[in-house]
């Protein structure tokens, strides 16, 4: 089978113009090397929504950065994925930062940002109370939003996979070629496949599918970011997005909350010749934490829960690559999206997909549905909706993970979606069992035999994320 | 919505002994409600023996020792709800609690909040390095071999030397894993001596003392750890890491009360222990709401457990039946720097002279010392210790005389004086 358009990666870039082209008629492939959508840098960045006043003015950045972030309210009424408008302060630790915060202003009104002030330290307090002392002023965006990203990509899976784009795991794309108009997508596991239009959206892999087969090389070099993540306990810590002042390597330590009511501290920046390294190191970990407390005297070391790293997708140029490839007919390009590159993303994968449709001349789809819902979650129920949802389906009272307060009846919707979770992080990320402050020690057997169950396998196949991270070697002696 | 005079929250030792004990006081207004399909709670995953020493003067496994207490909740016909988990207790103490036949509302005139203790999970020790398959708490392992029946690895670390840690060095090694190392950042372990004994010793599997886990390492899978020694700040000496091929970690670094139940009833709880704060009630800061069991503290050996648990059940009956609710004047018992902690914190001024019993731990190895309790400035009790070792619990019994004192007295004391 031949297909218009194969996309390679299922990050929040993939999926985003997997859904965008899903508007049209066209047969869509989706491929990923890992099990599960969102597995590389979509799955461990800040989760935020830059209100656009950090990017150069008149760079791919600014401009796709803008009108992304003015994208989200409207896509989560259509999508259903955790954001919330919290707006984000820059803090300022001495007057010497007065010019670069005045910078920012200027970027911002020339960006096209609305509700961007300068305030004092004070009036941070006020707002902010456990900010530190140290803090002189601040720019103050209320723009700047949170979102889970990892959500926000499987909704847009989800929705493009409801109105008939393809999906296949495990595809690691080992050579690329074009005969006449066709291009041959060869993967790792032996398969073939066909199709008019290639997107690149390998986010740090796509200097490698590009240089596949285009003569104008890029290279993508891997920045590494490591995080603290502090319990819900805390998050009266702040509700708003705390940065420090920029440095020449990226925005600083940020302080922030989560979607889901976590503490986030970080990222750190490391540049990294590992693309999939995604360890993280004492040394980062000491320094993420130690430079949060610059924001945030307070930050409890006891309260964290978990740590993790993702790796930014830097490119030279230090701007977005988003276009047809100059010398390869058909290949579309996603180059170095690396921060404001979420925020960016429903612009990047609405501009990407019209350009793909004038290219293909492809008609409008009549039958595209834009709204998915997303997993009823029992947290969030009134104790009406609670009575009806377990008179519907008793497995809603059925609890797994007490920490996120989980049911059964959630984690089986989350398999049974298309695309679906396959394992335990598959699950984690779809319905939060095992986010929690006891990271899976109650519920990971739980998880198991419903994974078992579901998918038809035995406990001893069940893997954490896929091949190669089964979670037992077997069974006892007999 | 559904009314009870007791509400009992978790159906493991704590739960079930408070309810035997409330039951026995003359209570037949109770419930239990536990969120596995089975009453037992932990227990039911513990199938090595030596519980019930203290209790029962035999050797008992942990099932068999629940199935003791099961068996007199049943005899007395105690109600009890399984597989209903409790979403949330308010401080006029209503509860909400989930079952598959729907959501339950109930009032009660007493709590117990008997729900136990979860372990202390890779994120809070803040070890570097990969996030692969492999890592697990020793309580997830536990209950994978035990109950599951499956084998989590063969070839084994353990960070920490906490008991779970400990008795799974055993275990594990008796399904034919090779356990290459247990691993402790102190220089002694909270593990209970003969655990050391028993389930290292016997087996020849290395204690390294003052040493941590730096970094896991393996992308999908656990391939090997790096331990390093630690300075007197816990600090790792990177000089002297050392790599362990291993496709299994197990962490036994802790345990930490469950306490959101009681943070969302605005119950006060310690910064040590992490517990709520009670007084020799066991009754927490909120009228009516007690804990017993590891909620409060984390206990050494379930029998003091069941001791504890009895104490509240009868409390909490002696309350619901008390007809006008006094408020009697508080004296917070101190500690030293050496005493980590003391419960129950808070002594009440009142008439009621029966004996009473603290329990403590201390944060440090001390030899030779007396363990001392003085009310104002007398000293009331007194007890020399060869060793304390912040693994093993103590605890104080104060007669009527020493009691009598402590309820009139300005401030109390629980300190360890050096013997010279």
């Amino acid at each position: 089978m031949t297909f218009d358009v194969l996309i390679i990666g299922s990050g929040i870039i993939g999926t985003s113009i997997a859904r965008e082209l899903s508007k049209y008629q066209a047969n869509i492939i989706v491929l990923d090397k890992e099990n599960d959508v969102s597995c590389g840098t979509t799955k461990a960045n800040s989760g935020i929504v830059h209100a656009g006043f950090d990017a150069k003015p008149g760079s791919k950045k600014a401009y796709f950065n803008v009108r992304g972030a003015r994208m989200f309210k409207e896509l989560q009424k259509e999508l259903d994925f955790p954001y919330e408008e919290n707006g984000a302060f820059v803090l300022s630790f001495s007057a010497d930062g007065h010019d670069t915060l005045l910078e920012l202003l200027d970027r911002a009104q020339k960006n096209g940002v609305d509700g961007c002030s300068i305030i004092s330290g004070d009036e941070v307090r006020k707002l902010e109370p456990n900010v530190s002392k140290d803090v002189v002023e601040a720019l103050y965006a209320k723009t700047s939003g949170i979102v889970s990203p990892y959500e926000m990509a499987i909704a847009m899976a989800e929705n493009a996979g409801a109105n008939g784009c393809k999906f296949e795991f495990n595809k690691d794309v080992i050579s690329l070629t074009k005969k006449e108009s066709l291009f041959e997508v060869k993967t790792k596991d032996g398969s073939t496949y066909s199709a008019k239009v290639v997107v690149n959206a390998s986010g740090v892999h796509s200097d490698e599918i590009n240089n596949l087969i285009s003569n104008n090389k890029y290279e993508i070099k891997g920045r590494k970011g490591e995080y603290v993540l502090l319990d819900k306990e805390f998050s009266y810590i702040s509700n708003t997005t705390l940065f420090q002042l920029p440095t020449k390597m990226g925005k600083g330590i940020l302080v922030t909350p989560t979607c889901h009511h976590n503490i986030l501290v970080g990222p750190t920046a490391l540049d990294t010749d590992d693309k999939d390294n995604t360890w993280t190191t004492f040394d980062g970990l000491f320094e993420a934490f130690t430079k949060g407390l610059l924001s945030v005297p307070s930050l409890p070391r006891g309260g964290i829960i978990t740590q993790f790293s993702g790796i930014r997708a830097h490119e030279s140029h230090d701007d977005f690559t988003i276009e047809f490839s100059k010398d390869v007919k058909g290949l579309y390009n996603l180059i170095g999206i690396e921060s404001p590159g979420l925020a960016s993303s429903p612009a990047i994968a609405s501009h990407a997909a019209k350009e793909i449709a004038d290219y293909l001349k492809l008609s409008p789809n009549p039958n595209f549905n834009p709204i998915r819902k997303g997993i009823k979650h029992i947290s969030h129920m009134t104790s009406e909706e609670l009575k009806d949802a377990i008179k519907d389906n008793p497995l809603y009272g059925h609890v797994i993970c007490r920490c996120e307060v989980v049911s059964e009846a959630e984690i089986r919707d989350a398999i049974r979606r298309y695309p679906g979770a396959k394992d335990l992080d598959g699950v984690k990320r779809r319905v939060r069992a095992g986010m929690g402050r006891c990271q899976m020690g109650f519920c990971t057997p739980r998880i198991m035999e419903i994974l078992a169950e579901e998918l038809n396998l035995s406990l001893d196949e069940i893997t954490k994320k896929g091949e190669g991270s089964k979670i037992v070697v077997g069974g006892i002696k007999e | 919505m559904k009314h009870v005079r007791l509400l009992i929250i978790g159906g493991g030792p704590a739960g079930l002994a408070a309810a035997v004990s409330a039951y026995d006081k003359g209570e037949r207004d109770i419930l239990i409600l536990e969120r596995e399909n089975k009453l037992g709670g932990i227990l039911n995953q513990c199938i090595h023996n030596g519980f019930g020493l203290h209790t029962f003067k035999e050797e008992l496994t942990g099932p068999e020792y629940a199935q003791r207490f099961i068996d007199q909740v049943v005899e007395r016909k105690i109600p009890y709800l399984l597989n209903t988990t409790v979403i949330n207790v308010n401080n006029d103490k209503t509860v909400s609690a989930l079952n598959e036949d729907g959501l339950l509302e109930i009032k009660a005139d007493a709590i117990i909040l008997s729900c136990g203790c979860r372990e202390r999970p890779r994120g809070a020790i803040n070890t570097a390095g990969s996030r692969p398959a492999g890592v697990y708490s020793a309580g997830t392992a536990q209950k994978l071999v035990n109950i599951d029946g499956l084998l989590p690895g063969k070839e084994v670390v353990i960070l920490g030397s906490g008991d779970i840690g400990l008795i799974m060095a055993r275990r594990m090694t008796f399904e034919g894993a090779k356990v290459k190392a247990v691993v402790e950042i102190m220089p002694y372990s909270s593990g209970l001596n003969r655990n050391i004994v028993q389930c290292l010793n016997d087996f020849n599997i290395p204690l390294y003392f003052s040493h941590s886990v730096v970094e896991i390492k393996g992308d999908k899978r656990v391939e090997s750890v790096v331990i390093a020694e630690v300075d007197e700040r816990l600090n790792p000496k990177m000089e002297t890491a050392f790599e362990i091929k291993c496709d299994t970690l197990l962490l036994s670094v802790g345990l930490l009360p469950e306490n959101e139940l009681a943070r969302g009833a605005n119950v006060d709880i310690s910064r040590v222990t992490r517990g709520a704060i009670v007084d020799d009630r066991l009754m927490t800061s909120v009228d009516g709401i007690f804990e017993c069991g590891n909620v409060l503290h984390v206990h050494d050996l379930v029998d003091f457990v069941s001791q504890e648990a009895k104490e509240a059940g009868e409390k909490a009956v002696e309350y619901i039946n008390s007809s006008a609710k006094k408020e009697y004047e508080k004296i917070i018992v101190e500690t030293d720097g050496k005493v980590r902690y003391v419960v129950p914190e808070i002594i009440l001024k009142n008439d009621n002279y029966n004996p009473l019993t603290f329990k403590l731990r201390v944060g440090n190895v001390y030899k030779n010392i007396k363990l001392e309790v003085s009310a104002d400035d007398e000293v009331i009790y007194s007890k020399s210790k060869q060793v304390v070792a912040p693994g093993e619990m103590e605890t104080i019994s104060l007669r009527t005389k020493e009691v009598e004192k402590m309820r009139i007295a300005k401030s109390i004391k629980v300190y360890l004086r050096s013997e010279e």
